[in-house]
């Protein structure tokens, strides 16, 4: 539809494009077909699975298992055709509902407690630091973490970090996440902030604010779109993850997340599929209102950091 | 209200430039001071150091009867009005002039009082619920300046406010400002690059070059007995000619002659100026306004010896006058003062100095009576005001005076 309609507008503009420009034009518009065909091939490409995956989840299991998912449409409208069965089992017998609400019990807090780190400004050397961290590949640091929740730590007999017994709680897959979302956030926002123009700063200070004022009136408000696309960032990452909370929260049902269920449903009953297509689509429906709901400051976001307002 | 005191101050950045250097200024209560200069040359500088924002290197700065050196910007009692406006862009047109005040928690009638006021005096008072980013770049520069007004602050600072807007509405602003520093006699202190602004604002002008204290006076004396080569080059527009020429006294009255011509300098100049005498026979730099030359078909009874034959380059009418750019065959002067004006142009401008040197060869620009009948590439006789040229040393640069001249 969107695609029909921007090709009318397009076409519209010809005449009064091609009447101003003159011989340059044929060339672009060449250019604008190309770019246009190609990026509705890369998204049908994209899409057809994901369709694919939408129209199983909707279908019978027999059916499913004797026909393409594409046959569905050859006869749309009769009965027995299409189903929510799949999406009521994957929910009820999975436990999926279970863990769609651990997902978020794990996604928020951690994505909300990164959040209270958006004030670190640490000198250039730290962020420097801190950025570099950036290239260190987080299984690395699995074991070595999950061996300070069991074990704690002690140096010289002092002990630097107490045995919590973490290991199978949904704080240690908080803190887990928070710790490897740290490096990008102090990244993105310490570029967002420091492209603020520090005439805002100064005047601030001039009105009478102090550090604090600052921070929480100006400085903070005013990173809502890094904050934003930070925030989406973090909350598709911990969302998606898989590894992580396997490692951390192990795969006992109560503490299971989505991630791991989807799993377990293809391990367990990789001859019920349809019921892997529903689940995969409920897990899928958060993110993407998320996306949906925060995409304008998702773009303005990512561009942020990269060059100074 | 207070008046400020800066006694000697200097700032030398970590990198070892010395941005301002021994900047000894009096402000008086409720003046309204500007200080001019090309780009770079510390005025800004200047101005944030008596804001707080920058440390000071050396000296004292006083605002009322307290040494402020050390005090943060919100302990010294002052508002500031940003090149660009550094308005708090998600805070309404209210809360950011409302800001400041809550800041120093005054009791909400208080600062709905003093918001409503200033809106008025702006004529903002329909827009006090918009964002900044739905007003224009005019209605933002009052914003800012409501924000200032509100705090009824000691001295307000203002750092070329002006300078983000387009032509029309910065002669509109010119004024605006410059009648609500008078309607409330708040000391400012104002910082531009523009001389017009300079000119038109400030009930005194403070002239920076490279960090240093030019000249301070009234606009009309600065125009008419500058300091310097650089004060004489800066202030006005067009620019003052100048041209070395040689100097001979007698009998009271002088000579001076370049490139071939010869122009009297009559009696009372020299009178007024006892330190000409010591360049007679001697060179010297004489400087003449664009206006102190005319057509002298229009002034037919022109003596001689006040005459310059010459040819039109250029002819730019103006409506009001004739701006005419005519050959002139002398050297143009090239001093580190010259220089750096024509730096502040651009590099063009500076390399056409350079050639003009060069070549003993350069331009003067006349201001001309519309009824001129200058015509580009057409020869021309001009009539120069004698009495109003100016005399440089052409060592120092200085003006020439002595005497209570200066």
């Amino acid at each position: 539809m969107s695609l029909a309609q921007a090709g009318d507008v397009e076409e519209a503009a010809e005449p009064v494009v091609a009447a101003s420009q003159g011989r340059g034009v044929g060339e672009v518009r060449k250019g604008g077909w190309f770019v246009l065909l190609t990026i509705v091939a890369v998204c049908v490409l994209w899409l057809i699975p994901a369709l694919g995956v939408l129209v199983t989840s909707f279908r019978n299991g027999d059916l499913v298992n004797t026909s393409g998912w594409w046959t569905a449409f050859a006869h749309p409208f009769q009965a027995g055709e299409w189903t929510v069965e799949n999406y009521r089992s994957a929910l009820d017998a999975g436990g999926l509902g279970n863990s769609f609400l651990n997902s978020l019990a794990v996604t928020i807090p951690s994505t909300a407690y990164a959040f209270s780190w958006m004030d670190f400004r640490g000198r250039y050397l730290l962020f420097v630091t801190v950025v570099g961290l950036l290239v260190v590949p987080l299984q690395m640091a699995l074991i070595p973490i999950l061996k300070l929740y069991v074990n704690g730590a002690t140096l010289f007999d002092y002990v630097v970090f107490p045995q919590l017994h973490l290991n199978g709680t949904f704080l240690a897959v908080w803190l887990a996440h928070t710790g490897f979302g740290l490096p990008l956030a102090v990244y993105l926002l310490r570029n967002y902030i420091g492209s603020l123009p520090s005439s805002i700063i100064e005047s601030a200070k001039i009105d009478g604010a102090d550090h604090f004022t600052i921070f929480w009136r100006l400085i903070v408000p005013l990173s809502v779109p890094a904050l934003a696309a930070f925030a989406i960032f973090q909350f598709l990452w911990v969302w998606n993850d898989l590894l992580v909370a396997y490692v951390f929260l192990g795969g006992e049902r109560s503490v299971q997340v989505l991630t791991l269920n989807l799993a377990n449903l293809v391990g367990s009953r990789g001859e019920n599929w349809q019921l892997l297509t529903s689940a995969a689509f409920i897990s899928m429906a958060l993110p993407l209102i998320v996306f949906f709901s925060l995409q304008k400051y998702f773009v303005r976001g990512l561009t942020a950091g990269a060059v100074k307002g | 209200m207070a008046e400020i005191v800066m006694e000697q101050v200097s700032k030398v950045f970590p990198d070892g430039t010395a941005a301002v250097s021994d900047l000894d200024l009096d402000i008086d209560d409720g003046e309204f001071i500007v200080l001019v200069g090309p780009s770079g040359c510390g005025k800004t500088t200047a101005l944030r150091m008596v804001a707080g924002l920058e440390s000071i290197s050396q000296g004292t700065i006083r605002i009322g009867d307290r040494v402020v050196n050390t005090l943060p910007p919100k302990e010294r009692d002052i508002a500031m009005v940003f090149q660009n406006y550094a308005l708090y862009p998600h805070m309404s047109v209210y809360d950011n002039m409302g800001f400041g005040l809550k800041l120093r928690k005054l009791p909400k009638e208080e600062i709905d009082k003093r918001v409503r006021e200033a809106a008025g005096i702006l004529g903002l008072q329909e827009f006090l619920s918009r964002k900044p980013k739905a007003l224009s770049g005019g209605q933002r520069q009052r914003v800012a300046m409501g924000r200032a007004i509100v705090r009824e602050p000691k001295a307000f600072l203002m750092d070329e406010p002006l300078s983000n807007l387009d032509a029309k509405l910065r002669v509109q602003m010119r004024s605006e400002i410059a009648r609500i520093q008078h309607d409330l006699r708040v000391t400012t202190l104002y910082v531009t690059h523009d001389q017009v602004e300079a000119m038109t604002m400030g009930d005194r002008v403070a002239v920076i070059r490279k960090g240093v204290l030019q000249q301070v006076d009234t606009p009309q004396f600065l125009y008419d007995h500058p300091n310097n080569l650089f004060v004489a080059g800066f202030i006005g527009s067009p620019a003052m000619n100048m041209v070395e020429a040689n100097l001979s006294i007698s009998d009271g009255s002088g000579v001076v002659e370049f490139g071939g011509y010869r122009l009297g300098v009559p009696q009372q100049v020299v009178s007024a100026r006892p330190e000409l005498k010591a360049f007679d026979r001697k060179p010297v730099i004489v400087g003449l306004r664009p206006e102190d030359l005319e057509d002298a078909s229009l002034v037919p009874d022109a003596p001689a010896d006040r005459r310059i034959r010459t040819t039109v380059i250029l002819r730019e009418a103006l409506g009001a006058d004739v701006v005419a750019h005519v050959k002139i065959q002398a050297p143009a002067v090239v001093t580190e003062d010259v220089k750096e004006l024509a730096h502040d142009v651009g590099q063009e401008a500076l390399q056409a100095v350079e050639q003009g040197a060069r070549s003993g060869e350069s331009t003067f620009l006349a201001r001309l009576n519309p009824r001129t009948a200058a015509k580009e590439g057409q020869p021309i006789e001009l009539v120069v005001d004698v009495g109003r040229l100016h005399f440089f040393d052409p060592g120092s640069g200085l003006g020439i005076y002595g005497g209570d001249g200066n």
